[in-house]
């Protein structure tokens, strides 16, 4: 029998009602407002801070980016930094990079934590160390990691790591960060050894909530180690797989220090600005805050463009 | 011999415990056990090792394998010049503010919108979750503007720790993280607390957050990493050379630094996380990987 659907865990049958809102008798209009303000009374303190750091300045960051301030004096300019921003030699190199950077980052630094989780999932050995060893380079300061791989590991000589490593097995060797076309790779692998522990690591433990009786059942229906993992374990960790896309979307969009850092901020013919580093350079270098909040602005309707595709595909599914 | 022989994975334990399972079972191990080790400790060892090599060892080819004529004056240069110490403590300091607020205020709001679920507290869930979807870069200039010039109080936060503090606690992942693990704690425990009297702060100190320890593990050492990963912010407002972050310190001299200098801060700099997270490690995956009552 083929195994198109495996029963999701069930889910409540509605929402169920807060205890402090139900019970045998009415309660009253006075009790009401009392539990609604102590719900209220937890929630201040997180709110307040969404309010004046993300909900107050993405209002503010729309409105300064049709504004400019000059001496002192806050004038209307319509849509005069984002012309002036598009007119910018770097502004399309930006985006072609960052687009690239985040679909290469997909690519390796997406897809490649699930299949560790789901490998160190099946290990019953060792299990401790590998996580560790995944998990350690999460906790280097991304610095000191990027300093390792600028200075030992992309060092354009033979005497740099990956060099050393790329003679001995008598492969051509790279110029790394001073090479246009290997500028991107080379900061996606450094970003996703930095980065890649905390997504096995979320995976792992979504991947441990999966019933053991839906394999059985579907290896008693003859599936496949691969018609498992695509019919049982996919479908079951849907939910984190989605969540961690989106979250990594949002996270490579805004590539900046690994440019920094191991470019020197733009890089050879310009192969490594990124759209998040010119932001800081007109916000903090060119002392033009208000063109820094308008390509803000276009990186939210870039954003909201691709979760819309986002959204439709993850609808289509259902 | 098995560790957990309770759980069933994707492959069977008997079919990975016998002929050719078993062979497969074990090459692999070995495999990726040394593929690791290679790829997640080889860059640590060649960086620790490489801070300890002299100006010309670094630049030969091949590069050696050992340093033939260590030079621990890298690590002490290193130590003096940045002013190590300083920049330690002030990471550290940032890093336990932003645990404690976040455990505070995100517990309470999270609790809140699991269990006491106010009117608007889903209004309240959702644009929080819309954050996500909003890269800090988008707010990075509003968010800065903000902080030198706080709306109604008109405080400049500029070289204040609750800069780094106050705009981590807006973080709609822990609150989502908290939310799922509290929807799972059994409403009849709460039913039961509302019985006995108890108010909704105490329901929340006696029965949630005891439950709730592998998951505040968790949301902790975000906190932890978040600050100790987070650079452009703590940049632009810890400006400051005594307020400066370890990052942040490294990378302003690295420019007129030997290289194997800025490698011997940057080994330095790594070392206290990595202890914390070797000591810690325990809590942090279990946390992570049985999550307690459901996860």
């Amino acid at each position: 029998m083929a195994i198109t659907a495996v029963p999701q865990a069930p889910r409540k049958p509605g929402r169920p009602m807060s205890p402090y809102a139900t019970g045998p008798q009415r309660t009253s209009l006075g009790r009401k407002v009392r539990d609604n303000l102590t719900g209220h009374a937890f929630l201040i303190g997180a709110v307040l801070c969404f309010v004046v750091f993300s909900w107050y300045p993405m209002v503010r960051g729309i409105v300064m980016s049709f504004q400019r301030t000059r001496r002192g004096e806050t004038t209307w300019v319509g849509w005069d930094n984002y012309s002036r921003l598009i007119a910018d030699p770097s502004f399309w190199p930006a985006w072609k990079n960052t687009l690239y950077f985040t679909v290469l980052a997909l690519v390796l630094g997406y897809a490649v934590p699930f299949f560790v989780a789901i490998l160190l999932n099946e290990f019953r050995h060792a299990k401790g160390y590998l996580r560790v060893l995944v998990y350690l380079p999460v906790m280097l300061p991304p610095a000191s990691a990027l300093f390792l791989f600028k200075f030992y590991a992309y060092d354009p000589s033979e005497a740099g790591l990956f060099n050393a490593i790329l003679k001995a097995l008598h492969l051509p060797t790279s110029q790394w960060m001073q090479s246009p076309e290997m500028t991107m790779p080379a900061m996606v692998i450094a970003s996703t050894w930095m980065n890649m522990g905390g997504a096995v690591l979320i995976y792992l433990a979504s991947l441990q909530n999966i019933p053991g009786e839906l394999y059985e059942a579907a290896e008693l229906d003859g599936a496949g180690i691969w018609r498992r993992i695509r019919h049982v374990t996919i479908p079951q960790t849907r939910l984190i797989l989605a969540l961690l896309a989106m979250l990594q979307i949002v996270a490579t969009m805004q590539l900046f220090i690994e440019p920094l850092i191991l470019a020197n901020g733009a890089g050879a013919e310009d192969s490594a600005t990124s759209v998040a580093y010119l932001i800081y350079q007109h916000g903090f270098f060119q002392n033009d805050l208000n063109g820094a909040a308008a390509l803000g602005v276009i990186m939210l309707v870039v954003l909201a463009g691709f979760s819309a595709v986002y959204v439709r595909l993850t609808a289509k599914q259902d | 011999m098995a560790q957990d022989s309770g759980t069933r994975t994707l492959i069977s334990h008997s079919q990975l415990s016998r002929g050719r399972g078993k062979v497969i079972y074990w090459t692999l191990l070995v495999v990726v056990v040394a593929g690791f080790t290679l790829v997640f400790l080889g860059p640590l060892y060649w960086m620790v090792t490489g801070a300890l090599k002299s100006g010309q060892e670094i630049a030969q080819t091949p590069p050696s394998l050992f340093p033939k004529d260590p030079q621990p004056q890298n690590y002490i240069d290193a130590w003096n010049n940045l002013a190590l110490a300083k920049l330690l403590f002030n990471t550290f300091y940032y890093a336990i503010g932003a645990v404690l607020f976040q455990l505070v205020l995100d517990s309470a709001a999270a609790y809140s919108l699991s269990k006491l679920r106010p009117i608007f507290g889903n209004t309240i869930l959702a644009l929080m979750l819309g954050t996500l979807m909003i890269p800090a870069m988008v707010l990075i200039v509003p968010q800065y503007v903000t902080v030198l010039d706080l709306p109604i109080l008109h405080i400049n936060l500029l070289d204040s720790p609750f800069a780094i503090w106050l705009p981590m606690v807006a973080n709609a992942f822990n609150i989502f993280l908290l939310k799922r693990f509290f929807d799972s704690i059994p409403e009849e425990l709460m039913a039961a607390a509302l019985m006995d009297g108890a108010s909704s702060l105490r329901t929340l100190w006696s029965i949630i957050l005891p439950l709730s320890r592998p998951i505040l593990g968790v949301v902790s050492i975000f906190a932890v990493t978040a600050v100790w990963k987070d650079f452009l912010w703590p940049k632009l407002v810890m400006p400051s050379p005594e307020t400066r972050t370890v990052s942040v310190g490294i990378y302003t001299f690295a420019g007129g630094t030997p290289m194997n200098v800025v490698i011997a801060a940057s080994v330095i700099a790594a070392i206290p996380t990595v202890i914390i997270f070797l000591i810690f490690q325990r809590n942090i995956m279990s946390g992570l990987t049985t999550g307690g009552i459901k996860g």
